[in-house]
């Protein structure tokens, strides 16, 4: 074994034992699409918050990856399927993947929608060594996926008979960071398991890139956060494996880069993953929700976990303590109860602990009739597992996050649990040639770990020939009213196929439906200037998405200026210069 | 077994926790009072160490009492928009003149959340200067939530634009304003007067602006473009002269920032 060397780190006084636990990792490749029962050989990507989470085999043959925008996908791969983003079903998807696996062992840890875990040292002498752990657990994730896949309740799923869902990967190793990266480096798993030795995880970590120990969920957000800094710091410097990370003295790492970078430090050894300073939580710290009368809605009994996560990061926080592992358990009034491990490999915050009781509780509220509740929830019980002593944050001074972004933060976040997610959004730019699609909305994101909020973005510098010329309008109708454009004889006014107009537009009637009581409804308000027209074609080499226009300027008598668009022979009031 | 809820959700669960409880009492703009828990009753008199910054704090900074605004509103608003107060905007040009007032104070720091407007054109509003990476859109809610997610915005948010689509009530109002002036936020009421019904506000708004003469430069030739807009603005309320204020401003101006005229 040429891995490196690297004593016991003394953490807070006690030295870390370097007890390797055997861990098994199942994961489902391209999970988001899966649970939405589509399995197909065309291509097709799952975008959730503007940007892609999940691609198909065919989709990433072309390039599309995930953490691009959809226009970036789109231009590598032109007729790929987008599919919106749905965490209810992959979460109710999943839950019956991971009771299926309860069958090998009680000890599951659910990672998130997509990913499991599990301690092999019971059920490895049950099944007798780890290759036959591994076939068994493999065959038991990968019916119960084919149970999900096949689509049983609705949805965009579109199974093309001959296609396989994809098979579930396995990795077994000494600690779950390893096991992780064996699960995602091996093949289809009842086949092609990836067993790392006992002992083997430091050189099988060695020659990875750094690039793996950046948290999953940021491939497809902002690339924001400590880890990402740490890493983005150790490719500067030359130190592009994990191996080579590694070799650094685990003082000097610990010295020049914090707790993150010890941690980081940990999981790129490959001998003890978990965080350091771990340990099991104290009995007492469990937060319970009693609810009168019985929740049976999910959003409701999210709002309910949403407070009492907070509840737990406050009396933990208290503390000096954070947590890595919780134990989420409900009740019902009949007594049925589901209890979930989750666990994670960074901190679990607020957020994170509120999205996991979601997760579990749509997949048990809404699943198979066989495991659904008959009554509602009447008890919730959020316990940490396990706990590390909280590192402290830093408000920033000049820049990074300011109390009034926190504030704003987690004010979002209380609206996104009021009013439902993709209530709360933030601009983006895009660019582009007209005033409603310069500047995009995306679904405000609650930033798991620690970092802005993303948004926001510079105005894009390149040229968009024929772009309506600023000023923009302040208002941009997000339904286009109807109008009529009459030249002074009262015949309509139309385009030729040079942008030219038939006649100069003289007044602009609004029929009278479309607006309650205007006086000038009927007869239309006169045209006092104009300007234009700029005929645009865009993507006129895709018939879905051809958009084919001819912008007018038009000031009424009233001193009104609006964009009036013809498109397909109908003229349209798009925005008014309010 | 009792499947069936009542459809909204019901007022204590929403109104628990308190939203910003986890503001320092230095960061409230008007502390209250009172010994600190825990404090035994030879103690009382102790002033906790909060109390004693506010007490031999020289004075509380302009910009603590008001947001910045665009030096183009510099006759409008000579001290910048005070906190806690709540304004009203009405009229053609409404949504201009509301982004104007925004502008600055995200500029520097401020985040503002635009609640039940999504007409509201996100491109003029970069242009006017309006920082896009502090603007938050909230969909219009359902009138029964309209009040808790404003007042969930109001202290945590230093600008919150409102266009209700419906006629608020007269108590959510009076609540929204007193949390306003508690928390030191400025809410701001947009009700914009071109192809949208004028729905009131039923309460006292502390600055109304609106817009009297509008006058579009550019079009003079028929194939020009629409360059700037003059404006005449007035502004009355409390605070300021019976007869209120007023300015012209070309808004937008010829490259979309709003000028003084």
């Amino acid at each position: 074994m040429n891995g490196p060397v690297v004593n016991g780190p003394v953490v807070n006084g006690s030295i870390a034992t370097p007890a390797a636990v055997r861990i098994l990792v199942v994961g489902c490749p391209d999970w988001p699409l899966v649970a939405l029962g589509v399995v197909s050989d065309e291509p097709a990507l799952v975008l959730g918050a503007g940007r892609v989470v999940a691609a198909n085999g065919p989709a990433r043959a072309v390039g599309v990856a995930r953490g691009q925008r959809r226009r970036e996908a789109q231009f590598l791969c032109p007729e790929v399927r987008v599919l919106a983003r749905d965490e209810g079903r992959e979460a109710r998807g999943f839950e019956a993947v991971v009771s299926a696996l309860g069958a090998v062992t009680p000890w599951v840890e659910a990672n998130r929608p997509g990913r499991c875990s599990f301690g092999v040292r019971g059920p490895v002498r049950l099944f007798g060594g780890e290759v036959a752990l591994v076939r068994h657990a493999a065959e038991v994730v990968d019916a119960a996926v084919a149970r999900v896949g096949s689509g049983s309740d609705g949805g965009p799923g579109s199974r093309v008979p001959g296609c396989q869902i994809p098979g579930c990967r396995v990795g077994v190793a000494d600690g779950a960071f390893a096991a992780g990266l064996a699960a995602r480096g091996g093949g289809p798993a009842p086949e092609h398991p990836m067993i790392v030795p006992r002992g083997g995880s430091p050189a099988f970590l060695a020659p990875l890139p750094v690039e793996v120990l950046l948290p999953v969920e940021s491939l497809a957000g902002s690339s924001a956060g400590p880890t990402a800094d740490l890493v983005d710091v150790l490719v500067r410097l030359g130190l592009t494996t994990l191996g080579a990370f590694a070799a650094l003295p685990v003082a000097d790492v610990l010295a020049r880069f914090g707790t993150v970078g010890l941690d980081a430090h940990r999981l790129a050894s490959g001998i003890d993953d978990r965080p350091a300073g771990h340990r099991p939580a104290p009995p007492d710290l469990a937060v319970s929700v009693d609810f009168d009368p019985p929740v049976d809605r999910i959003d409701r009994a999210a709002f309910a976990a949403r407070s009492a996560a907070e509840a737990l990061h406050e009396r933990l926080s208290t503390r000096g303590m954070a947590c890595t592992r919780v134990v989420v358990e409900a009740e019902t009034e009949h007594g049925e109860r589901v209890s979930r491990r989750w666990r994670d490999e960074g901190v679990l915050g607020p957020a994170a602990v509120a999205d996991r009781v979601r997760w579990q509780l749509e997949g048990w509220l809404h699943g198979p009739p066989a495991v659904r509740p008959t009554s509602g929830i009447t008890r919730l019980v959020l316990a940490p597992d396990e706990v590390v002593p909280a590192s402290g944050r830093q408000m920033g001074f000049w820049g990074g996050v300011s109390a009034a972004d926190e504030r704003a933060g987690r004010a979002c976040a209380r609206v996104v649990g009021l009013l439902g997610p993709g209530s709360v959004r933030i601009p983006e730019w895009r660019g582009g040639r007209d005033p409603d699609n310069r500047v995009a909305l995306v679904p405000f994101v609650e930033p798991a770990r620690e970092g802005g909020s993303g948004g926001g973005g510079q105005p894009e510098i390149r040229p968009w020939p024929g772009a309506l010329p600023g000023p923009s309008p302040a208002a941009v109708h997000v339904e286009p009213m109807a109008v009529g454009v009459v030249d002074a004889a009262g015949a309509p006014v139309t385009v030729d196929g040079r942008g030219g107009l038939s006649a100069p537009p003289d007044r602009l009637v609004v029929p009278r439906s479309s607006v309650g009581t205007r006086p000038a409804a009927a007869t239309g308000e006169r045209v006092v200037a104009w300007a234009g027209p700029w005929p645009v074609d865009e993507r006129w080499w895709d018939p879905l998405r051809r958009r084919r226009r001819v912008r007018l300027q038009m000031v009424t008598a009233d001193g009104t200026a609006r964009l009036v668009v013809l498109t397909d022979g109908r003229w349209t009031v798009a925005a008014t210069y309010d | 077994m009792s499947r069936s809820l009542p459809a909204a959700l019901p007022r204590s669960l929403l109104a628990e926790p308190e939203p910003f409880d986890d503001l320092l009492p230095e960061e409230r703009p008007f502390p209250e009072a009172g010994p600190p828990e825990g404090a035994g009753p030879a103690l009382r008199a102790v002033p906790s160490l909060a109390e004693a910054a506010r007490r031999v704090r020289p004075t509380t900074l302009a910009v603590d009492r008001a947001l910045p605004v665009l030096e183009a509103l510099a006759g409008l608003l000579p001290d910048g928009l005070r906190r806690g107060i709540t304004v009203g905007v009405s009229g053609t040009g409404a949504r201009s003149v509301a982004l104007a007032l925004m502008a600055r104070a995200t500029g520097t720091g401020s985040w503002a959340v635009v609640v039940g407007d999504g007409d509201l054109g996100l491109a003029a509003a970069a242009e006017i200067g309006v920082a896009l990476e502090r603007l938050v859109v909230v969909d219009a809610p359902d009138p029964g939530q309209w009040a808790p997610v404003v007042a969930t915005f109001v202290g945590a948010v230093d600008l919150v634009l409102v266009s209700p689509g419906h006629r608020p009530s007269v108590g959510d109002v009076r609540r929204l304003a007193a949390r306003c002036r508690e928390r030191g936020s400025v809410l701001v009421h947009l009700s914009p007067g071109v192809d949208h019904p004028v729905d009131g506000w039923p309460g006292r708004l502390d600055l109304r602006f609106s817009v009297d003469e509008v006058g579009w430069g550019g079009l003079d030739g028929e194939r020009d473009r629409l360059r700037s807009r003059r404006m005449d603005v007035s502004v009355g309320g409390r605070g300021l002269p019976t007869e209120g204020r007023r300015d012209a401003l070309l808004l937008p101006g010829p490259d979309g920032v709003p000028v003084r005229q």
